[in-house]
Parts: structure tokens; sequence; C-alpha cells
């Protein structure tokens, strides 16, 4: 017995730097990716190590270029809006809102109250599932596999929310200049009650899984914390800010889509190491079911869309009984709206940090610069910081927690 | 709320020393890099730079134009570390040369790629659609 | 040696154009006898095999963009391939025997994809699931490959993403194709005999 606590005493006392190896004076360098099964997408890392340890981390991106800001040139307003929905594939109906409310700055659009409800609806339905799809990733990296399924069945139920609005499950381009396409139907009210009423009840039931299990919290605690002023000198927003003890959140900063008629709270980390973060985005799950919970309860009557005939679509009843409104629907299919030249800049919080959408317009109908500033390609940064001096298995995990979407980084 | 403060547009030579001095004042942010081609008009790529001031919740566009001749501007990595990835998306999606960076290559197209993309002037691409009266003909004279 | 005749697949794109050429009484004489040969099955002992292999396939952990959420969801419980079998996803290229592109291919990623395609082991099957990998899909553009161009492809799964019904009846077209079909490897579906690799043993020294 004796034997067996002096091992422990020896295994306690050996950290990283403390044992200069002879053997591991020589640097390796090893190629992660891009096709890996535990980076998130087509990331490739070039990683320098030494034994196991990370000296230096190089990230190279590229790998799921689509051109989609060079496609949205060409494209009239309406159109751009199923193509920059593709761009950060987690969180579609941010990259609509970012785009569709950057263009309705520039036409002094109001948004009717519906719409404006109804789209907060949608989004923060769209960050519980982004971060679902992240908790179960991630869990998957860690070896917890079992989450994956767990969090694939909350994500069914918020598909089939989306299924029934707007006929997709994904991409849907349900947000329109002006408001949203389709008005919700009947049954939606009833089915988002049911999702709302058991999805706390779920993710404590996340929590139960994982919180207490030691090998994940020794994986996560204390493992590659990143401080607040190396963070913001990166650039970086999101939960990776606010696991650092920074509270920045655009919704409640720099409220847009009527979030400030909601109460709801901004879950703060301490350390900012990796279990803050995954504190952080599993907190945020039960504050987007209070804001869905008062937007619903709070959904006002009126039109889901503006009724400015130069931009929006009127409705198919009137084509048959007025001449203007045909003319009007024959314009916007053909040609598109006009948007009035100007630049404009709208950011929104989206699950992984501030998205913001520059629009720079000509005063055609196509945008003559579209471009998204993704969370996840400032974020990215990151890495190298937070994962000099700890493991291979550090890196991972540290991966899964800044939560990248690669469609993001790489437009 | 966000106050939205008037753009401000220098030249190419004096945006290093106006950002270092708006960081100085607060807005010790910068929220987005990214250039554009403003085809025909000369100088024809701009760069623009998002502030951000944290304390007052105040954003501020810095906006300059350089021209495809001679595409240099300084490089503000010294100011905000986190501008490298902007960066270098700006120098291989528009040419923009940011001199003072660590690691100036491309980032989103393959390293040895000619042509910069999202320059107006650069087709946009793609492959032809197939019916059936080119269908079997596709792929034949490549 | 029993003859035995069975139905043709007539899913497939150059089925289809064979099929049509055929009605249209445009078809030779050695084209036709390839056709007819198609649909004839040898031996049952090759049927056995081709039903075993149609029931054991190891998926490749292959997820490129928007499409390999989808991919995921079928391993998730609603679309459970787990009934069918191909719930073992690996991934290493070597041990897994289907690739499902799942998402856009771009020029820079197309090379990477091609090395893990010639990486695994025959028989080897390639699904493009989605409207990017097939035919370029929402972006006509420059960054863009579609699959065909670089690799062999068995089945094209249309969507933008396809429900993972879609793709699940998709992976179930391609069992039905190597079920029905004797040990064809690629190389003589998509005419490539003598392109392998043949390695010469190195001469015995002394």
């Amino acid at each position: 017995m004796s034997s067996i606590s002096d091992y422990r005493k020896l295994e306690e006392s050996i950290t990283i730097d403390a044992q200069p190896h002879p053997e591991h004076t020589e640097l390796l360098t090893l190629n992660i990716g891009p096709h890996h099964p535990a980076t998130h997408g087509v990331l490739r890392l070039i990683a320098t190590l030494e034994g196991e340890v990370v000296r230096d981390i190089k990230p190279v991106i590229g790998y799921v270029h689509t051109g989609i800001e060079k496609t949205a040139e060409q494209k009239s307003y309406w159109k751009v809006i199923p193509v920059i929905e593709r761009m950060d594939y987690l969180s579609y109906y941010f990259n609509a809102m970012a785009f569709c409310g950057a263009v309705e700055s520039l036409l002094g659009l109001e948004i009717p109250p519906r719409a404006q409800y109804l789209r907060v609806i949608h989004m923060e339905l769209n960050r519980i599932m982004s971060h679902l799809v992240w908790l179960g990733t991630s869990a998957l990296d860690l070896g917890a596999m079992s989450m994956f399924w767990y969090c694939f069945r909350e994500r069914e139920t918020i598909l089939d929310l989306f299924e029934m609005s707007s006929g997709q499950r994904m991409h849907t381009r349900y947000f329109q200049v002006g408001g949203v396409f389709e008005d919700i139907p009947v049954g939606f009210a009833a089915k988002l009650q049911a999702f709302l009423d058991e999805m706390p009840s779920r993710a404590d039931q996340y929590a139960d899984l994982l919180e207490k299990n030691e090998i994940l919290l020794a994986r996560l605690r204390d493992v590659c914390p990143l401080d607040a002023e190396t963070l913001l000198s990166l650039q970086t927003t999101g939960p990776l800010l606010r696991a650092a003890g920074v509270p920045w959140d655009l919704r409640k900063t720099d409220p847009y889509s009527s979030y400030d008629h909601f109460e709801f709270k901004i879950p703060v980390g301490t350390v900012g190491d990796n279990y803050d973060r995954f504190r952080v985005r599993h907190a945020e799950l039960y504050e987007s079911t209070k804001i869905i919970q008062q937007a619903l309860d709070g959904l006002p009557e009126g039109p889901y869309i503006s009724d400015d005939r130069k931009v929006v679509l009127p409705p198919r009843h009137e084509l048959a009984t007025s001449m203007e409104a045909l003319i009007h629907h024959f314009k916007l299919v053909t040609e598109g709206f006009r948007v009035p030249e100007g630049e404009v800049y709208f950011p929104i919080e989206s699950p992984r940090g501030e998205l913001g959408c520059f629009v720079r317009s000509d005063g055609s109908a196509k945008p003559a610069r579209v471009h998204m500033r993704d969370p996840s390609f400032v974020n990215l940064q990151t890495t190298a910081p937070m994962v000099r001096g700890s493991y291979i298995a550090d890196l991972i995990a540290s991966l899964a927690m800044i939560d990248p979407v690669l469609g993001g980084v790489d437009r | 709320m966000a106050e939205r403060l008037a753009d401000v547009e220098v030249g190419p030579a004096e945006a290093h020393a106006k950002l270092a001095q708006l960081k100085a004042d607060g807005f010790s942010f910068l929220a987005s890099l990214h250039g554009l081609d403003y085809y025909p008009h000369e100088p024809r790529l701009g760069v623009h730079y998002e502030l951000l001031n944290m304390a007052t919740v105040a954003r501020v566009a810095v906006k300059t134009r350089v021209s495809t001749d001679d595409p240099r501007i300084a490089s503000v990595t010294d100011l905000w570390p986190g501008a490298d990835f902007p960066e270098r998306e700006c120098y291989d999606m528009f040419g923009v040369v940011f001199e003072g960076h660590p690691d100036l290559r491309r980032i989103l197209m393959p390293e040895d790629y000619e042509g910069f993309p999202q320059r107006r002037d650069f087709p946009v691409g793609g492959e032809p659609v197939l019916f059936t009266f080119n269908e079997k003909s596709y792929g034949k004279n490549r | 040696m029993e003859i035995t005749r069975s139905e043709v697949p007539s899913e497939f794109r150059s089925r289809q154009l064979n099929a049509r050429d055929m009605l249209r009484g445009d078809m030779e004489d050695a084209e036709l006898q390839k056709y007819v040969e198609q649909a004839v099955v040898t031996t049952t002992v090759d049927r056995a095999v081709a039903w075993a292999q149609g029931n054991s396939i190891y998926p490749l952990t292959f997820g490129l963009a928007c499409c390999a959420i989808e991919m995921m969801s079928i391993v998730a419980a609603r679309v459970d391939i787990a009934r069918f079998g191909f719930e073992a996803f690996r991934a290493s290229p070597r041990q897994a025997d289907l690739i499902i592109l799942s998402g856009r291919v771009s020029i820079k990623m197309a090379p990477v994809v091609r090395r893990i395609y010639d990486q695994m082991l025959e028989p080897k099957f390639a699904i493009s699931m989605g409207a990017c990998c097939s035919s370029m899909g929402v972006f006509n553009n420059y960054a863009l490959v579609p699959s065909d161009k670089f690799m062999p492809i068995d089945v094209h799964v249309p969507g933008c993403p396809p429900r993972p019904e879609a793709l699940a009846h998709g992976i179930l077209k391609l069992r039905d194709k190597i079920q029905s079909n004797e040990r064809e490897g690629w190389r003589e579906r998509y005419d490539a005999v003598g392109t392998e690799e043949i390695l010469v043993p190195r001469a015995a020294n002394g």
C-alpha cells in the first residue's frame, strides 16, 4: 500500500515544465486534418509538438471556401438570402437576420412587431439548436458518446418546428427583407409550448449526465484558460468572451428586433477555461427558452411582413383584383427591389459571437458588396494562444469548446 | 443603445495613425476589417475598419481607399493582433498588401492561386448546366 | 452454370441512357450484348457475397458542410441507419468502404478528397450527397468543383440539404446496386480497367 501512495506522490509532483526531457528537445510537426473526425469540419491544424505537448499550432483554412460573397453580388437582394444563409450552416436564421437587417436599415424599412417577435422566436430556437449540436459533437470528441443521441433528439423537435413554419428543416429562407415569409400555422404555438415545457428538464438531463463526471471535469476544468485581455485583443466575442468574465452580449447592449422587450440573463464565467465555456453555453439553453416563452406569450397580432409594396411581394389574392399589385409583383420578381446607395454594417449576436453583415449598395437591384463578419473566423485566432503548452488531448477539447463552424470561417 | 458616429474617411498613409488615435480614445475593439472593390471608381480598393467602444457602446467606421497600382497599406496587427486573419483574407480576395503583417499569404484560396477573386472584374466562374442537348458532349472537349 | 435473369435496376444515369438508346433502336451490337450481359447474374455464390457486402457497408466520417449535419442526423435516433447496419462510421479511409461526400467540395479540398478516395480499399463506393457536390448547387462559381469531375460517384442524392430520409433512401439504393451486381469493382463500372498500380516485388538478394 505504501508503494502505491509513493507513486501517487511522484505523479502529482510532475508538471509539464518541471521535467526537462533530454529526448524531447526535438520538435515534431504533425498535420491534423483537414479530414479528421475531431475537427469540427474541414479544419487543418499544423501542430508543432514536443513529445505530447503542443508548442505551436497553425490553423489552415479555406477547404470549404464557397465564394458566397462573390455569388451574392450576382443575385438580386431577395435571392441573396438563400445564398447567405448557407454560410454558417448551424445558425442560418442569424445569417439571414444580419443580411435582412442590413438591407432594411439601408432601405429605412419598418418591421411590424409581429414579424420581430417571430424572428426572435426562430432565432432563439436556432440558438438552442446550434448549442445542442455543439454539445453533442463536443461530448463525442471527449468520448461521452451517448450525449450525441440525446442532443439530436431535441434537435429533431426543433427542426419539426422549423418545418412547420417554413417547410424546410435547414436553410429555410424564412426571414425576408421586411419581415418573415409566412405567418406561423395553426398548431405551431401548441407544439412550441410543448417543446418549451420539456426543454428545461432536458437541459437538466444533459447537466446530470455530464457535470458530475470525473473524466469530463478533469478534461475541462482549468484546461487552456485564456484571460479576457488576450481575448479582447484577438477580437473574440460570444460565449468565449463571456466565459472569461466579460458580460458582452449584443442582444443586451445593442438590441435589435425587439430584444429589449424580453427579460433574460447573460451567463458569464469566471476563469475562462474550458469548463466555463461549457457551462456558459449550457446555461444559454435555459435563457433562450425563457426568451421564446416570453415572445410566444406576448406575440402581437398584425401583419407578418411590411406592407411596402416596393420591397415586399403583395399577397397573392390581390393579384387578381389590383393592377398595381400585379405590376409590383412583376417588378419584384423579375428585377427585384432597388436599394438606395449606401454602406451599412449590421451586427447581431449569433451563437458563436458577433455576426456582422456589411452591405454596400450602388443603387441597383443587386448588392455591390456583401461581407459577413463571421465570429468563428475571428475566434479561430484564439486557438494558438489557448493550447500552447498543453497536451494534444487538451487541444481537441479546446477546439470543441471554441465551437468553430467552418462554413462561416471559410464562407 | 449603440450610437453610430459618422464615418471617418482617411487616406491610406494616415489610416494607421488615425486608428491608433481612436484606439487610445476608447475604441479598443476592432469589430471588423474588410475590403471591397469600388470598380469602376478609382481608387478601386477600399479597406474598412469597424471600431467599437465597449464602454459607451459606440461604433465608428474608418474607411480608406487604395488603388490597384499601389495597393499597400500599413497593417494594424500591432494594435490589434486579431486583425491577422481578416487582413490575410483581404489580401487573398482583393490583393491589398498589408505592410508589417507577420505572415501575409493566402488564407482561403489555395496558396498557388493566381488572381484576386472578389475583385469586380474577376469572373464568377462555374460549370455549364447540363441539359439533354449537351449532356453527351459534356466533358469530351475539356 | 445456371443462368437466371434478374430485374435491371433502372435508376442510374448510364443505364437510363442505355435504355433510352435501346428503345429507340440506336444500340449497336457490342453495346447491346453488354447491356444484356449486365442484366444476367451468373452464380449464386457471387450473389450471396454481394448480398453480404451490401448489408455491411462502413461509411467514412466525411462531413464537409451543411449536409454533414443531416448526415449526423441519420445516425441519430429518428432516422436510424443502425436499422440497416450502417451505423459503424469509420474515421480511417483504410477501414471504410463508402465515402459520403456531404457538402460543397472547394478547389482546395478536391485533391484531399481524391487522396482519401484513393486510400480506400476495393470494393469502394461513393455517394454524392446534396446539390453542391453533385452539380455545384446554389453556388455556381469559381470556388467549387462538382465531384463527378475528379472521382467516380455511384449515387447522387439531391437536396439542399437532403432530408435524412432522402439520404437513407440513397444509401439503400446503393445497397440494392451492390446486391444486384456481381463483384464489379469500380474500375469495371467506369471503364477504368488498366489503371491499376501493380507493385513488382523486389528481387531477392543473395
